[in-house]
């Protein structure tokens, strides 16, 4: 009898083996944030967070180009949205991408075929709307980006498509029929961490301007009719910030109160404006840009890449651990000249939907 | 001779298989018993006989139905692959209705196959409670366990059927599913300012871990003396033995107070009982009668301030004069 013991030890031992297994390698690093006793803190693995640097460097500066004239629109034909850069400005930028965002076999002939003023392909007009789209970051946006502001690196590092975009989801494959919906959740998704919260939470919250606040103002009941399954909506699209940018949610948020500004972080104004400009970037920018893409780029549903968080941020809170590189880049800093007015902030996406809640 | 003086059982107790005691009006009973040596060794090694009468076999039969709603729901939704069921389990759920039916009756695949198994369920829960109530007055006994099990009913009734009904929509309800019910919980204290702050949810988690350290103590203090005859716990409760003085005495010395042989059991049953009816009350009272636990522990001067470590965060909606 005496060797059941030695072998329930074993048993146990295996099972703990393979709860644990789950588990990241010590030693984790805690950072405070936030008032003692409130666990607003970060916690970090030193040994993950140098894999993510190393992964999330700048690249190396592509050196100016002497000289200020004349004006490449005056040179070039077909010059929409660079029209203020000089010659050797303009260069510099079609350098840029080139090493940034094209294929390296296909170079410069990624974008233009024929004449360079050509339209033929649409990768050049797409282009010619992201440099607009990253001049109109760098000069509306600095309330999301601030001064340390956005180049094509930001998202594309070196990928003609940046490596993390979003498409509607497809609907899940079930019988035609009564059974069997899942409304939109219950599926292991990596976009919600794989919880069971509704996992397209991008087209409510980035395209349409839904509303996102949930918890109620009052303390007693005054018509406050936001629900628990539209809450799980908004943490659904929590969970993807957090994923997005490699936090918890005590970055932004006390947790005691998660609608309470006044014990929010700064970082949560931040992200306020993050949302905001990421849901103009989809519908000012991208989805206009739905029939200039060819179908093999459409998603299942034939809708455009468009952007989230995790576009720029690739899994850290700020893009590139926060490398001022476009400041080297004054050519992407400038006034978008060629726009008509778009009033930034005011999304015309909110404007047109009446939001469902008082905030 | 053999003592229970270790953790696990080492003594298994043999006696002839017996079909019960006699009771007054019939109990009949189905099949003759049998032993089996692996339930001896967590309990009486008997199996059977059974009852189930009227009400036993239409509660299995209600829990039967409501189960196959809400597997076979799962399966369609996994598109009827039994890998993909299997692989996809803890994420599959039958959810309720939307909140715009508000209690109107959905379509089958909006909620409505929710409401049957809700009432399926509900119905079978309520039998075998009927059930467990006739079985301990045919058996002459208190109607303890039955009660003790209604306390459960009732958080259960609050959560599915009661507080959507007061709130107007059965979308307040709970999911049938294992990580859905568990993320609908998170949300819910989202939602309703944080279940941190409601009293009675902090009592009915006292009475939850106070349920788990009284069975520590009273089991770990039974097995204990169980050497001195303390398992028969029936007859000292009267007729204090030797086991029921050490037991006493062991906790006068390590905390100055004891409950006695009989006491413990009460503590036990209303920790129980009070763990669920007290939950039970909390969340009626949530979206109900206070919209934001927080702002209401604020309010009562229960939730204390902290010193402001950051620069002020002001709602940049109110500046923006944007919704989102």
């Amino acid at each position: 009898m005496s060797h059941r013991f030695p072998a329930a030890a074993r048993l146990a031992l295996a099972g703990l083996l393979l709860v644990l297994g789950a588990c990241e390698r010590p030693s984790p690093l805690v950072v405070q944030r936030g008032y003692r006793g409130v666990a607003m803190e970060e916690n970090r693995n030193p040994r993950l967070l140098a894999r993510l640097v190393a992964a999330n460097e700048a690249p190396a500066l592509i050196p100016p180009i002497p000289g200020d004239q004349p004006k490449a629109a005056d040179v070039y034909q077909n010059v929409q949205v660079l029209k203020d850069l000089s010659l050797p400005e303009f260069t510099r930028v079609m350098l840029a991408i080139t090493a940034w965002v094209a294929p390296p076999d296909k170079s410069c002939s990624y974008c233009h075929q024929g004449p360079m003023a050509d339209d033929a392909l649409y990768t050049k007009k797409v282009a010619r709307r992201m440099l607009a789209m990253v001049r109109d970051i760098n000069s509306n946006w600095q309330a999301h980006v601030g001064s340390t502001g956005v180049t094509c690196y930001t998202c594309h590092r070196g990928q003609p498509v940046p490596a993390q975009v979003w498409f509607a989801a497809a609907p899940v494959a079930r019988p035609q029929g009564m059974l069997g919906d899942r409304a939109g959740q219950n599926a292991p998704s990596p976009v919600v961490g794989l919880s069971s919260l509704p996992n397209d939470p991008f087209s409510s919250f980035l395209l349409e301007a839904r509303s996102i606040r949930v918890g109620s103002a009052t303390a007693l009941p005054t018509g406050d009719r936001a629900s628990i399954k539209q809450t799980e909506w908004t943490y659904g699209f929590m969970m993807h910030i957090s994923q997005a940018l490699g936090v918890n949610c005590t970055y932004c948020h006390n947790s005691r109160a998660f609608r309470d500004w006044d014990q929010s972080h700064p970082a949560r104004a931040t992200a306020w404006h993050g949302i905001q400009m990421v849901r103009a970037l989809n519908t000012e920018y991208l989805r206009p840009l739905t029939d200039t893409f060819p179908d093999s780029r459409h998603g299942p549903l034939g809708d455009v890449a468009k952007v989230n968080c995790a576009t720029c941020h690739q899994g850290v809170y700020k893009p590139l651990f926060g490398a001022q590189m476009a400041k080297d880049y004054p050519e992407l800093q400038h006034e978008k000249v060629m726009e008509p007015a778009a009033a930034p902030p005011a999304t015309p996406a909110a404007a047109a939907t009446p939001p469902a809640k008082s905030p | 001779m053999a003592e229970y003086q270790n953790i696990f059982s080492r003594v298994v107790v043999h006696s002839p298989v017996y079909p019960g005691v006699p009771v007054a009006g019939g109990g009949w009973r189905a099949g003759r018993g049998s032993l089996r040596t692996l339930l001896g060794k967590i309990g009486d090694a008997q199996l059977g006989p059974v009852y189930l009468g009227f009400t036993g076999i239409a509660s299995l039969l209600c829990g039967f139905i409501a189960i196959e709603i809400i597997g076979l729901n799962m399966l369609a939704s996994v598109n009827w692959s039994p890998i993909q069921f299997v692989r996809q389990l803890p994420w599959l759920a039958l959810e309720p209705p939307p909140p715009s039916y508000g209690l109107r009756i959905p379509p089958l695949a909006q909620g409505g196959w929710w409401l049957m198994a809700g009432f399926f369920l509900t119905t079978a829960i309520l039998l075998w409670w009927v059930r467990m109530y006739r079985r301990a007055r045919a058996l002459g006994m208190g109607t303890h366990v039955p009660w003790a099990f209604a306390s459960a009913i009732w958080l259960y009734l609050v959560l599915g059927f009661i507080r959507p009904l007061l709130m107007g929509s059965w979308g307040e309800a709970v999911p049938f599913g294992i990580f859905p019910h568990l993320d609908w919980t998170a949300a819910f204290s989202i939602r309703y300012g944080n279940l941190f702050y409601n009293p009675f949810h902090a009592l009915s988690i006292a009475f939850l871990y106070g349920s788990a350290l009284l069975f520590a103590m009273h089991a770990g203090t039974i097995v204990a003396v169980s050497r001195f005859g303390g398992d028969r716990e029936v007859e000292q409760i009267v007729d204090r033995g030797t086991a029921a003085e050490r037991a006493a005495l062991f906790w006068r010395w390590t905390m100055g107070f004891n409950a006695t042989m009989e006491s413990i059991h009460r503590w036990a049953w209303w920790f129980a009982v009070l763990c669920p009816l007290v939950g039970g009350i909390g969340i009626l009272l949530t979206g109900t009668v206070v919209d934001n636990w927080f702002l209401w522990a604020v309010k009562h001067g229960v939730a204390p301030g902290y010193p402001h470590v950051f620069p002020a965060v002001p709602d940049p909606a109110l500046h923006t004069g944007v919704t989102p």
